[in-house]
């Protein structure tokens, strides 16, 4: 069973020069896992590859279940100089989370937690 | 244990205007931050300066002060800390001064930071040995040295506070690191060094002054969960309020809209950040991945535990040089077949382009609407009923660009049937100001800072 990643995790994104980081932040600690394992550098590198991604490089900040993505050279030269309408990297994180992923048959350890309950 | 309260009311310049006033009258601050510089502003300010030898600042600042002065009147503790100086901090200051004293506030000092413009010692410190290489390419910048207009270090927070210590109410900077605006103040209350001994604070009023600096985006603005109920409408911008031990709060004044909450904490954290455990700024290298988030009240997170992961010897150096022309132009297409139709209508376009006797280095088409953002392509099945198509284009010859933006129009009459919204006149061509990143040993950097 899949599921979009943005019932497993939130996120942002924004430019650092002509690259871009895209933060995902899992909902709960399985969903961490989860995306430590399926998420990999190559995984986003392959994902983004129709807009010139030239690397990806992985950091992880487990303080906020966050997997931090570094894409290197993918704006099209950036704040200034690029010819796109997304020159810092805006949509990066939403269009992210589209992405489907491959989650057991019961999620609901996975998905975020109602508010009232959730731990921080 | 001794707080301060630490509030920042505009992200950027163009951010919303009435921010500052509301949260200065109702954030309970010590202290109001404003950020007016994102990387590419100084070099626009300096061309400004270039024609306006008292221009180059964000004239914005000077605005907000005006309607932040009668505030000001009453809040007397209230301070505040801005890099609204630009590429002129001290006009920026003398235009603060003016606002200050038709306010009846002739007295209140005002300080100005200095030495981050390296522009006319940058042919000096080249000679001397500082390359300026370009951090991803590691290019020196002598090979667009002739095309440079602005060259400033990211000074950071020790001359904030030694402003404060002079007794400044109002500080006025050129670029510092945008989270040096809240660890300057903090550093001043409490008594910080910037060597060894008090480094984790430093981390962690740094983790504060990363949460705050882009105002709104920590209260609600782009988290992936706001909806309707988070009233973005009437957003209530940022408080850091930071104890003497580095713990900190980050709230927003009651009866705002918006949202503090782990999601919105967490996703600001990682914003703009490449490795977490390394942010690099002049007054420490803090450890992101150290704060823990805890929700302790309604739009309320404490964050505690920030560790520091060393110093740097050098400062971040923001270089922008001239690099060409660009203009990008839009268009409606309405279907049936709208994708197509926009692709075809970009392709008559380039085509009249090329027959002008124009060339260009770089064309890019957008269809909107249809996945050109994201770099998605357009399914098979996916017909809009109608879509935008852009067309951007960028060289180093201004005429070219100049006959790019009058291709646009005849498309409404000599295009497809469908075509329309050319409503506001031919595309602005602009000059592109590239960004160049390096590094200079701080030892070649010198901040000052004066009371006017």
């Amino acid at each position: 069973m899949k599921l979009p990643l943005s019932h497993i995790a939130h996120g942002r994104s924004g430019d650092k020069g002509n690259h871009a980081n895209v933060a995902v932040l899992a909902y709960t600690d399985a969903g961490f896992a989860l995306l430590r394992e399926k998420l990999t550098a190559a995984v986003v590198e392959s994902y983004f590859a129709p807009l010139g991604v030239t690397k990806v490089e992985r950091f992880e900040a487990a303080n906020v279940r966050g997997l931090n993505f570094l894409l290197h050279n993918v704006l099209a030269g950036g704040a200034s100089g690029s010819l796109r309408t997304d020159t810092q990297g805006k949509t990066l994180a939403v269009t992210l989370l589209r992405m489907p992923v491959e989650v057991p048959a019961d999620p609901s350890a996975l998905v975020r937690p109602v508010v009232g309950e959730r731990g921080t | 244990m001794k707080r301060v309260r630490i509030g920042n009311g505009c992200g950027f310049w163009g951010d919303n205007l009435d921010a500052p006033v509301r949260l200065a009258s109702a954030g309970k601050l010590d202290y109001l931050t404003l950020e007016y510089l994102a990387e590419l502003t100084m070099s626009i300010l300096a061309i400004q300066k270039a024609k306006d030898p008292g221009a180059g600042y964000a004239t914005d600042f000077i605005d907000v002060l005006t309607r932040l002065a009668p505030i000001m009147g009453h809040l007397p503790r209230l301070r505040v800390v801005t890099n609204a100086g630009g590429m002129n901090p001290r006009a920026c200051a003398a235009a603060a001064r003016e606002v200050l004293a038709r306010a009846g506030q002739p007295e209140k000092p005002i300080a100005v930071v200095t030495g981050d413009d390296l522009m006319p010692r940058l042919d000096d410190l080249i000679a001397a040995g500082h390359a300026f290489n370009h951090l991803d390419t590691g290019e020196p910048l002598a090979s667009v040295r002739t095309r440079v207009v602005s060259a400033n270090a990211y000074l950071g927070a020790r001359p904030i506070a030694d402003a404060l210590r002079l007794g400044a109410d109002i500080v006025v900077t050129g670029r510092v690191a945008d989270a040096s605006l809240t660890v300057g103040p903090a550093a001043h209350e409490f008594g910080w060094g910037f060597g060894e001994t008090d480094l984790d604070r430093v981390a962690a009023a740094t983790v504060a002054g990363h949460l705050i600096e882009c105002g709104a985006q920590v209260t609600g603005g782009l988290w992936i969960n706001a909806a309707d109920e988070t009233w973005l409408g009437n957003a209530g911008y940022p408080v850091a309020e930071i104890a003497e031990d580095g713990t900190f709060t980050v709230s927003k004044p009651a009866g705002t809209g918006g949202a503090v909450n782990f999601e919105t904490v967490a996703e600001q954290l990682l914003y703009e950040v490449a490795d977490p455990a390394q942010y690099y700024t002049p007054d420490v290298v803090a450890d992101f991945t150290t704060p823990t988030l805890t929700e302790t009240g309604q739009d309320v997170v404490t964050v505690s535990g920030c560790r520091a992961n060393g110093l740097t010897d050098t400062y971040k150096v923001s270089v922008a040089y001239r690099d060409g022309f660009m203009a990008a132009g839009t268009l409606v297409i309405a279907g049936p077949n709208a994708v197509a139709k926009a692709r075809q209508s970009a392709a008559v376009l380039l085509e009249r382009f090329r027959r002008s006797g124009f060339t260009h280095a770089a064309s890019h088409v957008e269809i909107l609407g249809a996945g050109a953002v994201t770099g998605g392509a357009p399914k098979a099945d996916c017909d809009p009923p109608e879509v935008v198509l852009r067309i951007a284009m960028r060289d180093s010859n201004r005429a070219s660009i100049e006959r790019f933006t009058k291709e646009f129009a005849p498309l409404v009459t000599g295009g497809f049937a469908g075509t329309t919204g050319y409503t506001v006149g031919r595309p602005p061509v602009r000059e592109v100001l590239a960004y160049w990143p390096a590094l200079v040993a701080k030892s070649a950097v010198t901040p000052a800072v004066s009371l006017i």
